[in-house]
């Protein structure tokens, strides 16, 4: 047998619960992508309503992809799972310092 | 040694370092490489200080003295500091984690070689039409307007050996998240295995923005695009901010290596536990968070205005407050213990005070109001230099004398170690410590000459002599590798016999393969409790088996020569035919090479379990 490094997250939980969790899980996905397609319809029906001024649709679009972002990597890439907490670190540090960076460059550069 | 490695001729040497994957040789490669642009960056500040040794000197004349300081910075900075370091975090940090190699054998080999043919690209400058000349900070209004093609060596040169680093950094965070042995929980991690890691992290964050800054200075000056040039609706302060987001971690990644390499120095040689050690790893992690939040204080006299000036002055502040605290654990940790002054620990001890006077110097600076007298001056220069030299480049010499006999098997001389220290330490505060009143008597950076008269005369001479010191002590270091070598008398695991942490469990060097077994790791400082409990060696954490390993491979190189020869098409394709089918020509044979490893399955081999006991009967502890 050859020795295998060892990796972090690598749970070995028996079959039975896997199913369990596995169907659970097939659950919430068709939810959040009934949500997330329900959405996509609201942003495009916010945008064709001619009513509404752009300084309402953008915020709001924006808001709306937000969500659709946390959807995705909660829901569908799993990051609500164990094992992820490095990723998520590494993830909301980057979000931060991007977000550090862009509020510098439109109160300093460009305002 | 190990039956794999034989004599072997020289050739098949030289091949097998340009193939390899192993981190060790890597680290010897990072090792030499950076050596090589450190001795040449040297040569450059050597330059530097004769041309400034007298007034009105004429040594060099005013363009060359501007590249010469250009390619000092640059090079210091990308091309010796970091590989220096990166050198020691492949050679030590697997082993300080119980890992048989890093996470990413081949992205490792690849990192080395786009951080060598960037640095070669950068440095053929000198023998085509010119070196970059708009320091190595390049700011957009000056090198947009320089003639010549110095700033597209530089732009494109850093841009290749970048990328490298950002391979390089992302390859040490995985290890470290993924390769820990048995009962290496985080806790446990040695502190130079967590300087990498927060080091590897700032790499993560920050290397982004120089590479978006160096794409928008490429394109401005190679493809008509204009992001960085008012007249055309661009705005040359936001190369300024792009280039500090990325410099100011930059030096937090320089710096937080070397503490992390003083902290095993301490420990090991006040045979003490590191005093505080959460602590210590706590403000590691803190250093690297708020070293994102202050960039902006190398801009204070850009006009950004009292509000955001004020800002950054108080975030700068801050920071001072954990490094004070890994200051005084290292005191701590000396206090009570029982000290041996050996090369590496006398490095360790000069460092507190050196790079202290940097830290307040860095104070001084931050306080917004008065850098409006400071910046620019030769004030700045001192404090870098207090904190780079005082810290990083103290670092580096020490570890080199610290971790020589584990990267080669053989003990640098002491003596001659002492005396590298000594001239070293004496020339370096001759030479740094004038600049600060040099400073404040109005001397500005950057000048190529200086007017008798001014009362600068005595201040740079000393400063000049101070050089000299630190070219002997370096030449001293030369001399101490190559009678080493060639005396070549290996020495068993624990040389320094105070190792405290894993990599002094395995023979110097270690085998490729590292560990036979995994170790079991039972606390922090793993080989010293063992030790202390009357143990040989670690006790294995996983029965003797076969071992998997890469294979090495040549593709690391033929990709990043890709890219260096794509550089030269980008470069020249204003003014030659030639120029886009060399730029396509070179993209393609990277996209080839990357395409080809992509799709030939490589499985690499074992080291069969029969081999490694074979390798036992034969006393193979090297
Ligand atoms: C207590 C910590 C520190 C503080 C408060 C600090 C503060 C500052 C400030 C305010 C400046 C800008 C001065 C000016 O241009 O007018 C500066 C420049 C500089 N600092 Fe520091 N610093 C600190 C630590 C470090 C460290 C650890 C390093 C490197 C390892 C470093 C490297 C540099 C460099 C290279 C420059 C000059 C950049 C250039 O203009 O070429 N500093 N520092
Ligand atoms: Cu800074």
């Amino acid at each position: 047998m050859a020795n295998q490094q060892p990796t972090s997250g690598n749970p070995r939980v028996d079959i039975a619960y896997r199913k369990k969790k596995n169907a659970e899980e097939m659950r919430h996905q068709v939810i959040t992508f009934a949500l997330m397609i329900f959405l996509t319809l609201v942003a495009f029906a916010a945008v064709g309503y001619a009513d509404f001024s752009g300084w309402f649709v953008v915020p709001f679009i924006l808001l709306l992809a937000i969500v659709q972002v946390i959807f995705q990597l909660y829901y569908f890439m799993h990051m609500s799972h164990k094992g992820h907490e490095n990723p998520q670190l590494f993830l909301f540090t980057g979000v931060l310092v991007g977000a550090v960076t862009i509020l510098a460059f439109m109160t300093v550069i460009w305002w | 040694m190990s039956t794999y490695a034989q004599k072997k001729g020289f050739g098949a040497t030289i091949w097998d370092y340009l193939t390899t994957v192993d981190h060790k040789k890597i680290a010897i490669l990072y090792l030499i490489a950076g050596g090589i642009f450190f001795i040449l960056g040297g040569l450059e500040a050597v330059f530097i200080r004769i041309q400034l040794a007298v007034p009105d000197n004429n040594f060099v004349t005013a363009g060359q003295y501007n590249e010469i300081l250009t390619m000092h910075g640059t090079t210091m900075i990308f091309l010796a500091a970091m590989p220096l370091l990166f050198a020691f975090m492949n050679a030590i940090m697997p082993l300080q984690i119980g890992a048989r190699d890093v996470a990413f054998p081949f992205l490792n080999s690849l990192g080395f070689w786009l951080f060598f043919f960037g640095g070669l690209f950068l440095n053929l400058s000198w023998f085509l039409d010119g070196a970059p000349d708009a320091g190595w900070t390049s700011y957009a209004s000056l090198s947009l307007d320089s003639a010549g093609h110095g700033i597209d060596f530089y732009a494109l040169g850093l841009q290749i050996s970048g990328a490298g680093t950002l391979i390089g950094g992302i390859n040490f965070l995985v290890t470290i998240i993924n390769m820990r042995a048995p009962g290496m929980t985080y806790m446990r991690m040695p502190l130079f295995t967590w300087s990498t890691f927060v080091a590897s992290a700032l790499i993560l964050f920050a290397f982004p923005p120089l590479t978006i800054g160096l794409f928008f200075l490429i394109f401005d000056r190679m493809f008509g695009s204009n992001f960085f040039d008012p007249t055309m609706g661009g705005n040359t302060i936001l190369w300024e901010h792009l280039f500090w987001i990325f410099g100011h971690p930059e030096v937090y990644i320089l710096i937080l290596p070397a503490f992390g390499i003083f902290s095993e120095i301490f420990a090991t040689f006040s045979r003490k536990r590191l005093f505080g050690y959460s602590s210590m790893v706590f403000a590691t992690v803190l250093i690297g968070f708020l070293g994102f939040m202050v960039w902006a204080h190398h801009m204070f006299t850009t006009g950004m205005g009292p509000v955001a000036n004020a800002i950054f002055a108080v975030a700068t502040m801050a920071i001072a407050v954990p490094t004070g605290i890994k200051i005084f654990n290292w005191l701590f940790t000396m206090w009570g213990g029982s000290i041996k002054f050996t090369t590496p620990m006398l490095w360790a001890v000069a460092f507190i005070p050196s790079f202290v006077a940097g830290g307040v110097t860095g104070i001084m600076l931050a306080t917004a109001a008065a850098d409006y007298q400071y910046h620019d001056s030769y004030f700045v220069v001192a404090h870098f230099h207090y904190v780079i030299v005082g810290g990083v480049v103290f670092a580096l010499l020490a570890g080199t004398h610290f971790y020589w006999p584990k990267m080669f098997g053989t003990m640098l001389n002491e003596f001659l170690g002492k005396i590298t220290f000594w001239l070293f330490l004496i020339g370096f505060h001759l030479t740094f410590f004038i600049q600060h009143f040099l400073g404040l008597m109005g001397m500005p950076r950057r000048i190529f000459t200086f007017l008798k008269g001014q009362g600068l005369e005595t201040g740079n001479m000393i400063s000049t002599v101070g050089a000299i010191f630190m070219s002997i002590a370096v030449i001293v270091l030369l001399i101490n590798i190559v009678i080493t070598s060639v005396k070549n008398e290996k020495v068993g695991n624990d040389p320094w016999e105070d190792g405290r942490t894993l990599e002094w469990a395995l023979p110097s060097p270690p085998p490729f393969y590292n560990f036979k077994q995994l170790p079991l790791v039972r606390g922090l400082d793993a080989y010293w409790i063992e030790k202390m409990e009357g143990k040989q060696g670690m006790t294995p954490a996983e029965p003797l088996g076969d071992i998997h390993m890469p294979n090495n491979s040549i593709i690391p190189v033929i990709m990043s020569i890709g890219l260096f020869i794509a550089a030269f098409g980008a470069m020249y394709h204003n003014e030659h035919s030639w120029g886009i089918p060399v730029l396509i020509g070179g993209m393609l044979i990277t996209l080839l090479s990357m395409f080809f490893r992509s799709v030939k399955d490589d499985h690499g081999f074992h080291i069969h379990k029969e081999d490694l006991l074979e390798d036992e009967d034969k006393g193979g502890k090297a």
